[in-house]
């Protein structure tokens, strides 16, 4: 029995608890704005608002609820586009009207729910910020000139809003409707889920699993990894930086520590996915899911992170790079979860870089990705470690690359001497992410890159041609 | 005025097929297609498939009471297969289930044997083979063969050019419902209301009178659903006659882009010839069209690449072949543009390729050969109303080309790492179907005793904003508020016989039908109201809801004039019927007056190249378009914004891949790429370009739809010429789409 609250009243439902959350909405509830365009998270008509309770107050995140299973909304509160309608028009519905930003209307919805999610976050308006909320909706007909007309409209809209208390006054300038007060006590009258059941099968954000066996999972009950006790949480404790297993995307994101440690978290995270699926994907989903492509694996990598295997409360932790065996293999027992990330958080002279190119710039799985962190002392190479994907049968820890960098001036002959042994290392396929020899251009490209990114005045393009 | 569905869509109450409230009883269709791309059936067991509880039964082609056949242009595509498969993804039997998800489960439980048989995917090689599916054909126009002695440069190349999938976000669907007396009403996201209509009444061997289609809207379709959404539809209602319940058939994403064709791939030879003044002379060009299986709109598409073979440019001898090919893939069908973007693209690559041998700009090439006023097209009609040398002077002059070149130039002489590009793209497209017997339409107006009005057409509402202009034309005629006139769903009952919503052409086409039905009411109700204030008709006038006497307000108000004509016994409803008049082709001489009139514009595309990665980012598209005269601007803005930026997409990011077993490689939303918001030029700036318009246009308000589309052609040669700023030594191939592999490929090769 799952309970939670839809819109503005309280749901019940025996479904199976790996039931996606779209086809209760539409076909349980029959709220039929909620769209369904691809059921892969990649198009973005399904999403709505997720509301969590923390400390007695909402948090509001948009997601896709085509990859939501039932199990993951226990005690939260789900919003569609219906639960945002008012007697008027909400002023991201009239935007959205007043610049034609709507021409067949179906994804429509899923733009109205990104863009009052905008308005609910605890942040600063700003235009990129309000393009940003909608970089997992896809339009096929208006070109976004108009959307992003109307994102820009809204943002001008919000320049007073309360950013600590952003419901209270999107309530009075009729944002959003009246009930959205009442929410946090509702919830507090939901009963928790039960301890979960052992033999579940454990599901992060589910935007893997989904995609991958949606009919299987839809009949089963599933354990949701955020009820594992403990399972979410950021620690920086003794040169140690800490992840819960459990911790999403968006929650390491909004990290202000790892912002230190990484000074362009957000735009390396901007090439990751989109809004809504960082919202609900897991770290640790990313790991497991052994994609030899996994844009946080390679992140991951890079920074040498060690992963915390439990099983029934005994614990191992092992390397992420000895993590994987071969393709979709993993040192992990069928009943071992990743219950922490961890890895020791660098100096201030070590330097980190994340490079991807797919097809699409944004919201797409990498042709190839490479990660670098690197720490430089008088033109010496004095410690480094270096990933890449799609370029084998694993996301690869490229050691030989890294062995012969180690110790090396940093110039554009030993870079280039660099990319021959790391050509040497690597085995890529052509698949339709690219020919091998596209792959193998790219990651000296993108090798290439990491160094003119990070050491701009050693290191130009021209120096490496 | 704004699109009228627009706070329906906001709030998620606009209604779409799956959203229709289910009935009791209704049954799930999941499709069985083909995991082969060619062979013979040898066996299909349904056994377990049928015994799984839930499953309802499975319809295959021997349950089918009529004919087995789906063929609009040509008889040649069952709607099951039922010896051989053609390609993967070819329906072969319908599952009715009690849950969509039973459906699925029972699919993977059918076996299936299939004798496997060649695979053909290049449409050259099924042209060697002679696999075509109809006669190649031939547009000339004076004597190539003559002119290659008159010309100082002659190029010759080969131009590749990929399909595209149109990516509607709402996927096919249909809902069927038996009525009484064996009657079906199919709710159908079609954009042929009567092709479902006309071929689901073949398939259930009952008459079309039996079968109505209503259509609500579309949750987009780009040509996608013009002849392709018309097989879930007729699944759907076979059900509802055989097993006498509702059947909803409503296509999973991966399911659709497996199953359905996309922008036809063409594969083209080109030679080229022109005279010491940059003139052309000569053009002879060779289209491989990738027609897929079956002929669906092939034939059609072929026909308008001939069309536009020759883009903007007035070239005295040309001789262009198109050859229809045969291949295993899904059978390719209507999309924006119809056949006439590839033609643009493979001209624009034999000018790009001479500019390049000459070492001249390639703007210099295009602007020299603009078609003027009374140039002859290759297809026989003469050239009115061109404005394309205006386009171009109002482009310079609005968007200071020159300006925009020196600080290209400049920029690419300072950056090392990045470089910038530029390209001109001018557009002229005929507009009317190319079958001329298609260029008629019906609207049916009621006005009731209230003095509400109700609108049909046949007309599809897509996105488009048709529904909001055919509301705007009465609005005008009768001088009411929109409030007070509804546009009824597009419903066979209503409107029959009608054109799919297709070749830009719909809003002319019923928007003119409609103005006629209007104008013959207004004519009935100024009788009236002349006859009651005892004046010549010629003295009333309607505006604001309110009767004038030669100008002057009268006591009579829009609502009493209508009840006091409805007392009178005067008839209150209308049927207009228009056809388009002058348009003629005779298909034996390949000539003739096809098009009503022509859409005409030029864009300006601007794009930086990041050439460590590849990648790129357009900073701006700057358009003079031919609007006529807009009836709605905001409307017409939208069309262009979003043609061009799925232009541009088909030019750039989106890639079909095919692997050699014809199997659809790229079969997902995550496999292949469409424009997100990030992929759009920063910059999309609109000039009208100033003219009259004319009176073939509704309104003379031209067509708007498929024109823009072109515009995004532009993206592939400014990237192509920021290319050349980094890699002088880069070979043009005319390669589209201009993925971020080819440009890092060009980048360094």
């Amino acid at each position: 029995m799952i309970e939670f609250i839809l819109n503005d009243k309280k749901v019940t439902t025996s479904k199976p608890t790996g039931s996606l959350l779209v086809d209760y909405i539409r076909y349980d509830q029959h709220l039929k704005g909620t769209k369904i365009g691809c059921r892969e998270g990649d198009c973005g008509a399904c999403t709505v608002l997720i509301g969590s309770l923390v400390n007695g107050r909402m948090e509001y995140k948009q997601a896709t609820s085509c990859l939501t299973p039932i199990a993951n909304i226990a005690s939260k509160h789900i919003v569609t586009v219906e639960g945002l309608n008012m007697k008027d028009l909400s002023p991201v519905q009239q935007e959205m009207v007043n610049e034609s930003g709507t021409q067949c209307g179906f994804c429509t919805p899923g733009f109205v729910v990104s863009l009052s999610n905008y308005c609910l976050t605890e942040t600063a308006p700003t235009k990129p910020k309000a393009i940003a909320s909608v970089d997992g909706n896809i339009c096929r007909c208006t070109g976004y000139k108009s959307i992003e007309r109307a994102a820009h409209n809204i943002n001008d809209l919000l320049v007073n809003k309360d950013e600590h208390t952003p419901i209270d006054w999107l309530i009075e300038n009729k944002f959003i409707p009246t009930y959205f007060k009442d929410i946090p006590q509702l919830i507090s009258t939901l009963n928790i889920p039960k301890k979960v059941n052992e033999r579940n099968k454990l599901v992060g954000g589910g935007t893997d699993l989904y995609v991958q066996q949606p009919d299987e999972l839809v009949e089963l009950n599933v354990n949701s990894s955020s009820h594992i006790a403990n399972s979410t949480y950021i620690t920086f404790e003794e040169g140690i930086f800490r992840i819960g297993g459990a911790t999403t995307v968006s929650e390491l994101q909004a990290s202000e520590q790892l912002n230190k440690i990484i000074p362009n978290l957000n735009a390396h995270i901007k090439l990751v996915s989109s809004t809504p699926i960082r919202n609900i994907s897991t770290i640790a989903g990313n790991f497991v899911n052994a994609s030899p492509i996994g844009d946080f694996t390679a992140f991951f990598l890079a920074l040498d992170a060690q992963l915390t295997l439990t099983e029934n409360d005994e614990s191992r932790t092992i390397n992420l790079k000895d993590f994987y065996k071969g393709y979709k293999q993993l040192d992990k027992t069928e009943a071992e979860i990743i219950t922490e990330i961890s890895f020791a958080i660098p100096d201030e002279n070590t330097k980190f870089n994340l490079e991807k190119v797919s097809k699409r710039i944004h919201l797409d799985i990498a042709s190839v990705n490479t990660a670098i962190q690197i720490k430089v002392i008088e033109n010496n190479i004095e410690s480094i470690h270096l990933s890449a994907g799609g370029i084998g049968p694993i996301p690869t820890y490229l050691s030989n690359t890294v062995a012969y960098l180690q110790g090396k001036e940093l110039s554009p002959s030993i870079i280039k001497k660099a990319n021959d042994i790391m050509q040497a290392e690597i085995s890529p396929m052509s698949d339709v992410r690219g020919t091998e020899e596209y792959k193998r251009l790219l990651l000296r490209q993108l090798f290439y890159a990491h160094f003119i990114t990070l050491f701009p005045n050693q290191i130009t393009l021209p120096s490496l041609r | 005025m704004k699109n009228i569905d627009s706070k329906g869509h906001v709030t998620g109450k606009s209604i779409y097929v799956d959203d229709i409230p289910t009935i009791q009883g209704t049954g799930y269709g999941v499709v069985f297609d083909s995991p082969k791309a060619h062979g013979i059936i040898k066996s299909v067991d349904y056994t377990k498939a049928l015994a799984l509880t839930g499953v309802i039964n499975i319809l295959t082609h021997e349950h089918i009471p009529g004919e087995n056949q789906i063929g609009g242009i040509f008889p040649n595509e069952e709607l099951f297969a039922s010896k051989e498969v053609h390609f993967q993804g070819q329906p072969i039997a319908l599952i009715i289930a009690e849950s969509e998800h039973i459906g699925f489960k029972a699919r993977k439980l059918i076996e299936i044997e299939i004798e496997e048989k060649e695979v053909i995917t290049d449409p050259r090689v099924a042209q060697q083979k002679g696999q075509l599916i109809f006669p190649p054909r031939t547009f000339s126009l004076g004597s190539t063969s003559d002119a290659w002695n008159d010309c100082d440069h002659i190029f010759e190349g080969k131009v590749e050019i990929n399909g595209q999938e149109h990516l509607y976000i709402e996927t096919q669907g249909a809902y069927a419902q038996p009525l009484e007396s064996g009657n079906i009403k199919i709710s159908s996201s079609t954009q042929g209301p009567t092709v479902v209509q006309r071929a689901a009444s073949k398939v259930l061997n009952v008459g079309m009178h039996t079968i109505e289609v209503d259509v609500v809207r579309l949750g987009g379709g780009f040509g996608g659903k013009e002849d392709q959404a018309t097989p879930w539809a007729i699944m759907a209602a076979l059900g509802a006659q055989l097993l006498h319940i509702p059947v909803k058939v409503i296509l999973h994403r991966m399911d659709d882009m497996r199953m359905t064709g996309k922008r036809h791939p063409y594969s083209a030879d080109y030679k080229i010839g022109l005279a010491k003044d940059l003139k052309i002379k000569s053009y002879e060009v060779t289209f491989f069209q990738n027609a897929g299986a079956a002929a669906d709109l092939s034939p059609a598409v072929m026909e308008r690449t001939l069309f536009h073979a020759t883009n903007s440019y007035f070239i005295p001898n040309v001789k262009a072949t198109a050859y229809s090919c045969k291949t295993n893939l899904p059978p390719n069908t209507a999309f924006r543009g119809f056949g006439g973007p590839q033609g643009m693209f493979v001209i624009e690559s034999a000018l790009a390729e001479a500019a390049e041998k000459l070492g001249i700009d390639r703007q210099e090439l295009q602007k020299v050969n603009l078609i003027i006023d009374g140039d002859e097209f290759p297809y026989g009609q003469i050239a009115e109303g061109v404005g394309l040398s205006k386009a171009w002077s109002t482009l310079e002059s609005k968007f200071n080309l020159e300006a925009v070149k020196s600080k290209i130039s400049a920029f690419n002489k300072n950056n090392d790492a990045l470089k910038k590009g530029y390209a001109l793209m001018p557009i002229t497209f005929g507009i009317s179907f190319t079958k001329t017997p298609m260029n008629q339409a019906r609207a049916l107006v009621h006005i009731y005793s209230d003095g509400t009005v109700g609108i049909s057409t046949g007309a599809v509402e897509m996105g488009q904003g048709v529904n909001t202009k055919m509301l705007q034309i009465a609005a005008d005629v009768f001088s009411i508020p929109a409030n007070k006139i509804k546009l009824e769903s597009t419903n066979t009952t209503r409107v029959a016989n009608t054109s799919p919503t297709a070749a830009s052409a719909t809003a002319d086409l019923n928007g003119k039908a409609l103005e006629k039905a209007c104008n013959a009411l207004l004519e009935r109700l100024t009788k009236s109201a002349a006859n009651q204030f005892k004046v010549e008709t010629s003295s009333i006038s309607l505006v604001n809801e309110a009767i004038l006497i030669d100008g002057s307000p009268s006591e009579m108000s829009w609502i009493e004039l209508v009840d006091m004509a409805f007392l009178e016994r005067v008839c209150l409803t209308e049927n207009g019927h228009y056809a388009t008049p002058l348009i003629n082709f005779d298909k034996d001489k390949e000539k003739g007056h096809p098009f009503a009139y022509h859409v005409f514009g030029l864009a300006l595309t601007e794009v930086t190249l990041d050439c460590i990665r590849g990648t790129y980012d357009f900073d701006a598209v700057k358009i003079v378009h031919d609007f006529g005269k807009s009836m709605n601007p905001t409307v017409d803005r939208g069309q262009i914004e979003g043609g061009l930026v799925q232009g541009i997409g088909w030019m750039t990011l989106e890639e079909i891949r095919y692997n050699e077993e014809g199997r659809l490689l790229s079969n997902s939303l995550s496999t292949y790429k469409v424009p997100d918001i990030y992929s759009v030029p920063k910059e999309v700036v609109i000039e009208p370009l100033d003219t009259e318009g004319t009176e073939m246009a509704i309104l003379k308000s031209k067509a708007v739809g498929e024109p823009p589309l072109m515009y995004g052609i532009g993206a592939y040669f400014a990237i192509e010429h920021a290319i050349k700023a980094f890699n002088p030594q880069y070979q043009s191939t005319f390669d589209a789409p201009f993925t971020h592999e080819k440009v890092l490929t060009a980048l360094y090769s």
